[in-house]
């Protein structure tokens, strides 16, 4: 059976052809562009492993501390009744929409030497401002919120009933958490820590106010591309690739989760 | 063995309010329409619903008390549960759901798998082991949640509308199914349902709840006999007026009045009037009965070769005639009949 209704105006297909294009055509450009006779040559090169290396380690130490972070403040944020809920809600969901940049600003205010925080570390001997510890933090502002939004939807529309069948048959809180709850939950934690991770994988902003731009330290994949585009291009765009690379595997890997055909 | 419970739970306007005792070996069905407080009554027994007043004791020992702001967790309570909707693991096999409380109450994971095998056998499930609940049908779901549930070795077994999840066509099998395992289990049983034949098929006694208020208990037998609410009396099939008694006669609190057999009973009373004991007439009857009403018909239902109908007279009444009379009569939905009554069919007791 088809149903006899009109399909896609030829107007309405052009412009939407003009819209894919905007997405497709700069793929595209990078594909061209791309140094593919010196891909491997130019990712040894000394400046972009050591970024490589760097972007690996914050990325994955921003999302660990994401998800030790971001769980429990997801489970707060579902299951908590508590007066200014709906206010820290918002304010989880602000990193999102703000600006990186400003989000590194903030950060400097906050742990920056003569900041509200930092005035305190500083004679302790902890700095965090321009120290890999500084772009962990950076990206761990920008990327947690996806893991908290993720979690505290998944943790809300969860049926604790389930957990109630489960404290009736004899189990402590520990043992609904170890066994009903995080089992359940275990796909989608998985999914919001990899949507986290590609999050804090590229971030820029933040990080380069935050932290700043020194090779073996605070520059990561983006801030290399950003400089190496400069000096030596094909690093650049060799980088980008191995971005876009991550980005694509990532997308392909939850597919399951947001690309399903009604 | 024994549960003794006083419970006072308010929700906003809506307040709980029910004393019961059941016996080791009993099974008190809590039968009562939805939202009458039967699933927070069984919640309240199993700890996930906090008394606002009252105490809850089983086999002598306090499991909840609010004046003195005791309350043992439930998962400390020798006490299990068969849900509504069953709410088996869906993450874990027919198995280890069988075996999750096994586990949960010290038992090793070899021992908790064996016994848990057994039970699943003794369900005739022994090859649905390894199935996910998601593959399992309504029946299958329903002897894994109480295979689940009675493992755990309970004194007191909760079962919250226990056929729901199950088809028609499944149901009166699984019934008696559960008739068998709930004798066999020697422990405490309360069963909650809105389905009368769960009630009176499963229960050695029942109570009826409406409103979060007990509205009557005793055997299923009584009850009917007897019903003492407009909902009881709907499900039994009877006619039920209440009024008070006087002079041979039942003023009725709806408008009317019955005349009765009986001259010396006084006060407020129930009365029931089976509908078969009800006369139905094209014309004004001849003689002297003494309740006679005139109204309107309202619907006809017809069962088989009998048909039931409801006429608008004060009191309203329903009545139950053969087919044959209906077609030789020539009754249809908005026609005036006479009805009548003899005062030796009207049952009388106390309110």
């Amino acid at each position: 059976m088809t149903p006899r209704r009109e399909g896609v105006p030829p107007a309405a297909a052009v412009v939407a052809s003009l819209g894919a294009a905007l997405f497709i055509l700069p793929l595209v450009g990078l594909l061209w562009k791309a140094p593919w006779a010196s891909l491997a040559q130019a990712l040894v090169a000394p400046e972009a492993l050591v970024a490589i290396r760097l972007s690996l380690l914050c990325s994955l130490a921003a999302t660990v501390l994401s998800v030790v972070l971001g769980l429990p403040l997801a489970w707060v944020q579902a299951r908590g009744t508590f007066p200014g809920r709906a206010l820290l809600r918002a304010l989880t969901l602000l990193p999102v929409v703000l600006p990186p940049v400003v989000g590194g600003v903030a950060l400097l205010a906050v742990f920056g030497r003569r900041g509200l925080i930092g005035q305190w570390l500083e004679p302790l001997g902890i700095r965090l401002p321009f120290t890999t510890a500084g772009a962990v933090l950076a990206e761990t502002f920008v990327a947690m919120p996806f893991l908290v939004l993720s979690m505290e939807g998944v943790l809300r529309g969860l049926d604790r009933r389930l957990e109630d069948a489960a404290r009736s048959l004899g189990a402590t809180r520990w043992t609904v958490f170890r066994r009903v709850t995080m089992p359940l939950v275990r796909p989608s934690l998985a999914a919001g820590a990899a949507l986290c991770w590609a999050r804090a994988l590229g971030e820029f902003g933040a990080t380069i106010t935050f932290a700043g731009n020194f090779p073996g330290r605070t520059q990561t994949i983006p801030l290399a591309v950003y400089i190496e585009l400069e000096s030596r291009p094909e690093v650049g765009v060799a980088l980008s690739l191995v971005l876009l690379a991550v980005s694509l595997t990532i997308l392909v890997l939850l597919r399951g989760r947001w690309l399903e055909q009604p | 063995m024994s549960l003794a419970a006083r419970v006072r739970v308010r929700r906003g306007a809506f307040e709980l309010d029910v004393d019961l005792a059941v016996e080791a070996g009993e099974t008190l069905a809590v039968l009562g329409p939805n939202g009458c407080g039967k699933t927070t009554l069984l919640h309240v027994l199993a700890g996930l619903v906090a008394l606002d007043a009252g105490r809850v004791t089983l086999d002598g020992v306090v499991l909840e008390d609010a004046a003195q702001g005791v309350s043992v967790p439930t998962e400390r309570r020798p006490v299990a549960v068969v849900f509504q909707d069953l709410l088996l693991f869906p993450h874990l096999t027919a198995l280890d759901n069988v075996a999750f409380g096994l586990r949960c109450r010290g038992r090793s994971r070899s021992d908790s798998r064996r016994i848990a095998r057994e039970w699943l056998d003794r369900m005739d499930l022994g090859d649905r082991t390894q199935a996910k609940p998601a593959a399992l049908s309504g029946g299958q779901g329903q002897r894994i949640a109480l295979a689940r549930a009675l493992a755990v070795e309970p004194r007191l077994l909760l079962l919250d509308e226990p056929l729901a999840a199950v088809d028609v066509q499944a149901r009166a099998q699984l019934r008696r199914d559960l008739r068998r395992h709930l004798t066999s289990f020697g422990g405490i049983r309360v069963l909650v349902t809105h389905d009368p034949l769960e009630a009176f098929a499963l229960a050695d006694r029942v109570m009826v709840l409406e409103e979060g208020h007990v509205v009557q208990t005793g055997t299923p037998a009584a009850v009917t006999a007897r019903p003492r609410s407009r909902w009881v009396a709907d499900l039994a099939g009877v006619n039920l007026f209440s009024g008070r008694a006087g002079d041979g006669r039942v003023a009725l609190e709806g408008g009317g009045a019955l005349v009765i057999a009986d001259a010396v009973r006084c006060g407020e009373v129930f009365a029931v009037v089976h509908p078969r004991a009800v006369t139905v007439l094209r014309a004004r009857p001849e003689g002297s009965p003494r309740n006679v009403w005139r109204g309107p018909i309202e619907e006809i239902d017809v069962e088989g070769a009998v048909a039931r109908m409801s006429i608008a007279t004060t009191p309203r009444i329903i009545a139950e005639v053969t087919m044959a009379a209906v077609e030789s009569l020539g009754l249809v939905p908005g026609q005036d009949v006479w009805v009548t009554v003899k005062a030796t069919e009207i049952v009388l007791y106390p309110a």
